[in-house]
């Protein structure tokens, strides 16, 4: 690739004058050392409010779909809203591991391990509500193209909830892959300083035998390459297929040909805003502060700063040919004078101010590099995805065609706490993954240290500095 | 410092020259009165024989944009009569040569526009690889100011009611008036000379203004070295995207989508942006591996070639996608006002044109580019760039042409004399440009990382 030679202006992204050992000390210590209370405090929550989750699904189950506020107009609330809410939160450890890896981008691998762990529980979560928003869930397998008795009854492929189907397992077994083959040389790093026995057998088992050998290295990077190159495009197919569950239809306000690439880019956005909010405990919590830097912080601001853009670009390409329609029935969708001013006043006004409104702070560099601000932020981002993906839903949903079919949308608690169970979820598997799993790729952050590492940078630019120096 | 070699600049020349005879040859030719129509339409019957061209195909591109736009044009009575079907043939012939003029040149303009967003890109995003290749950039932006007046003399024209390409132009709100359109009782805030003047105004301005400004800036970087203009152009790349972003999104809302403009597309803009970007990215790959091969630009080396070709290879992609969410999304939901825009295109006269354009655009590229040896070839990278820039002339040509010349297009004389003429004007006025300057980009933070650059 580059060498090692880097344009000193380039800021350190590894600090703390590390050293591989070092590297290797400060990944494996969550690993080798034990939980503290506030990780059993943290646990303990989340697993109650899975455990209500669970609850609440068999409830939804057992009773039927009625127990929740769902009605004959708004007949998809808060479950779609959700679905496509994680689906969205996902993205970014796409973007991150794969965009970035094409694009060379160093200071990725501080955080590539953790947005692709932080993809793949935001995925598990969201497959669960094409799940069990199913009047039928026990006839959920008829969504797939198998032979069958019923004279081989087949699938409808003209149906973007199918292309779900096949887009969400697709997205979940390649960012699956994807992780793990990144993994093996962290785990069997992991499996040669293991001293207890059980733990040896673990991390050999899941290391797959790598010895790190050359060839292995070459092939395992060509893989690399090769799967961000595939995860790239299923990266924007996916929350694509997500938005043709909307824009394919005739509803006014869901159909609109610049969904596809608006959800990308909104997914993108949220999920970079669910990163920082993860990472920015995670560092601290596991002494990570050398690793995901200011820089880190930073540079995914600036992300957020360009994909929230792009989506404030469509609102505003969705605005104006509302008006330039001159469809009556555009008056009332999402983003129109009818939303702002209508019973959703208050949904359409979340929307604006946390998406559109809020993240224009990151245009300061002094916000945009501080870590409370940017954690505030990351999470009014989120709190405004989510309500983006609710007004899309219910707001164009509530005020159709038909006046007589217009109507309200409130949640019962059971809606809520199938919400408040994946969350749970989420943070049960992300807080087991912080203590077993390398949260940074240290294969990967070595390999950059000697042209990154803040030391090393010193050392090289020192002979030369003496002008540049402050 | 490189000069415009003679046989360039009489090549382009000659380009120039051959382009405005094809261009007058148009106009000289296209049909005065309803007489020559006929005439021309039974002679065109005359040649070739069975296939009934014109005259029995209703379903024309205007036809199937609204029945009201045809009852309620120049003459009043209805649909299929025949005077008034005359007179909207009268008004497509006359159009085309215009028509064959606005494609270049708009095709030019913005692949010089988005050559300058893939410069600022560079800057912002504080590339490494890209330095060496940054006069290159500079070079093609060099015509953004001459493409701009043209385009805006070209639009004044067309708002004195020289030519029919904006048939709003001709449309009134009022429902007494003659030339009522009830789409104008709701667009005409939008769509009205003044303000459509006015607006395309300010898009030439901030581009033109941030040219100015950013090159102007990275000169005097080079003279001083001051990291001081280094982050100011950072800035000015940064509040340049952001303003063409938004420039953008309504300039080709203006300039091609209000061309048929009982239509609309929320996702026309991104659409329009992809297929330029990757224009402009290719003729940056294609005037680099034409210095190159002169030996003028020795710092830059195949994995240069490399990175541009992969993103050729990219944007290739991109745009399909964007392709194809857009007419899926109104293919799949039928809804008449959209459909009626890709009538047309998808099983009227212009498939070949629609479906050969995603050959050339997607299946092309991706086939070709694919292989990472193949993207060091220059000859290979070449003959990929030529046919994504075919493609995506062919592009612009489906999304001007149904709306202005209807079915009655033809790749003929004038056609290819404005494509010769423009492309000519370009040659000349890029080389030109990078004529003034020496290739290689001095005290750049950047510049030894772009130099032994591999990958």
């Amino acid at each position: 690739m580059m060498g090692h030679y880097e344009a000193p202006i380039r800021e350190p992204i590894i600090t703390g004058d590390k050293s591989y050992h070092d590297v290797t000390l400060d990944v494996v210590a969550p690993i080798e050392g034990k939980a503290n209370k506030s990780w059993y405090i943290a646990f303990t929550i989340a697993l109650v409010a899975f455990l209500w989750g669970v609850g609440a699904i068999i409830y939804t189950i057992g009773t039927g779909i009625g127990v929740w506020g769902l009605n004959n107009r708004i007949n998809w609330a808060w479950d779609i809203t959700n679905f496509v809410w994680w689906v969205g939160i996902g993205h970014a450890g796409t973007l991150i591991s794969a965009v970035l890896l094409l694009f060379r981008q160093k200071w990725r691998m501080g955080i590539n391990r953790s947005a692709e762990a932080m993809t793949i529980f935001a995925v598990f979560q969201a497959g669960l509500f094409p799940l069990i928003h199913m009047g039928r869930i026990w006839n959920g397998f008829y969504t797939l193209p198998v032979p069958n008795p019923l004279g081989s009854l087949w699938v409808n492929f003209n149906s973007p909830l199918l292309w779900d189907v096949f887009a969400i397992s697709t997205y979940l077994s390649v960012s699956l892959v994807f992780w793990w083959t990144g993994l093996l040389p962290d785990f069997a790093m992991i499996r040669d300083r293991a001293t207890k026995p059980f733990q040896k057998k673990i991390y050999s088992l899941v290391s797959f035998g790598w010895s790190g050998r050359a060839k292995d290295w070459q092939r395992f990077e060509e893989v690399s390459l090769v799967l961000a190159g595939l995860a790239t495009p299923l990266v924007l197919s996916v929350h694509t297929i997500v938005s043709f569950d909307f824009a394919t239809s005739v509803i006014p306000g869901w159909h609109s040909t610049v969904y596809p690439p608006y959800f990308v880019a909104g997914a993108v956005f949220s999920g970079f805003a669910m990163v920082q909010t993860l990472l920015l405990i995670m560092r601290k919590v596991s002494n990570l502060e050398d690793y995901i830097t200011r820089v880190h912080v930073e540079n995914m601001n600036k992300v957020i700063l360009v994909t929230g853009g792009i989506v404030t670009v469509a609102y505003l390409s969705e605005l104006f040919v509302g008006w330039y329609t001159g469809s009556s029935y555009e008056d009332f969708v999402y983003l129109s004078v009818g939303a702002a001013t209508g019973p959703y006043w208050w949904a359409f006004w979340s929307l604006i101010m946390c998406v559109a409104v809020i993240p224009q702070f990151f245009w300061i560099k002094k916000i945009r590099t501080n870590y409370i601000w940017t954690f505030i932020i990351s999470i009014f981002i989120n709190i405004g995805m989510w309500f983006e993906r609710f007004d899309i839903i219910v707001i164009n949903l509530s005020r159709g065609h038909l006046p007589s079919s217009w109507t309200m949308f409130s949640p019962t608690f059971v809606d809520i706490g199938i919400f408040v169970g994946t969350l749970g979820f989420f943070f049960v598997l992300f807080l087991l993954y912080a203590r077993t799993f390398p949260v940074i790729a240290q294969a990967e952050v070595k390999s950059i240290l000697k042209s990154s590492g803040n030391n090393y940078k010193r050392e090289r630019d020192n002979p030369t500095a003496k002008k540049e120096e402050v | 410092m490189y000069t415009v070699s003679s046989r360039l600049r009489t090549f382009s020349i000659a380009l120039i020259i051959i382009g405005l005879f094809g261009i007058g040859y148009g106009f000289i030719t296209a049909p005065k009165t309803v007489d020559d129509v006929k005439e021309m339409m039974h002679s065109a019957e005359d040649s070739h024989g069975a296939t009934t061209h014109n005259e029995e195909k209703a379903t024309d591109a205007h036809a199937m944009q609204s029945a009201e736009d045809h009852g309620s044009s120049e003459v009043s009575e209805g649909h299929g009569d025949e005077a008034s079907h005359y007179e909207h043939v009268l008004s497509q012939a006359q159009n085309r040569p215009w028509t064959a003029i606005y494609i270049p040149m708009i095709f030019f303009l913005l692949i010089s526009v988005c050559a300058l967003v893939f410069y600022a890109i560079q800057r912002a995003a504080s590339a490494g690889w890209s330095p060496v290749l940054f006069r290159v950039m500079e070079g093609v932006t060099g015509y953004i100011v001459i493409g701009s007046v043209i385009i805006l003399v070209f639009l004044a024209a067309s708002a004195m009611h020289a030519n029919h390409m904006f048939a709003w132009m001709f449309k009134s709100s009022d429902p007494t008036a003659a030339n009522f359109d009830f789409a104008m009782e709701t667009k005409e805030w939008w769509l009205n000379v003044p303000w459509f003047l006015i607006r395309s105004v300010i898009y030439v301005l901030i581009w033109i203004g941030f040219r100015h400004l950013i090159l102007k800036n990275a000169r005097l970087q080079e003279e001083t070295g001051d990291m001081k203009y280094f982050k100011k152009s950072f800035k000015f790349s940064v509040i340049f995207l952001v303003m063409f972003l938004a420039s953008e999104l309504f300039m080709a809302f203006d300039w091609l989508m209000s061309i048929d403009y009982h239509w609309f597309s929320q996702l026309y803009s991104f659409y329009v942006f992809a297929s330029m970007f990757v224009s402009a990215i290719t003729v940056i790959a294609l005037v680099t591996i034409y210095l190159r091969a002169k030996g003028l630009l020795p710092q830059v080396n195949d994995s240069h070639i490399h990175d541009l070709a992969k993103y050729m290879f990219a944007f290739s992609i991109f745009w399909t996608y964007l392709w194809y969410a857009q007419f899926m999304l109104q293919w799949y939901a039928n809804i008449p006002e959209e459909a009626a825009y890709f009538h047309p295109r998808l099983i009227g006269d212009y498939q070949p044109l629609f479906m050969g354009m995603v050959i050339l655009n997607f299946v092309f590229p991706i086939l070709i580019l694919m292989n990472s040896d193949y993207k060091r070839i220059p000859w290979f990278v070449v003959f990929a760039g030529i046919i994504i820039l075919v493609g995506h002339y062919l592009d612009v040509f489906v999304m001007v042409s149904p709306g202005t010349v209807g079915n009655h297009w033809s790749f003929g004389i004038p056609e290819i004399g404005a494509l010769l003429f423009f492309a000519g004007l370009f040659i000349l006025v890029v080389f030109s440009s990078l004529a003034k300057k020496p290739l290689e980009i001095k005290k750049d933070p950047f510049i030894k990382e772009s130099e032994i650059f591999h990958y």
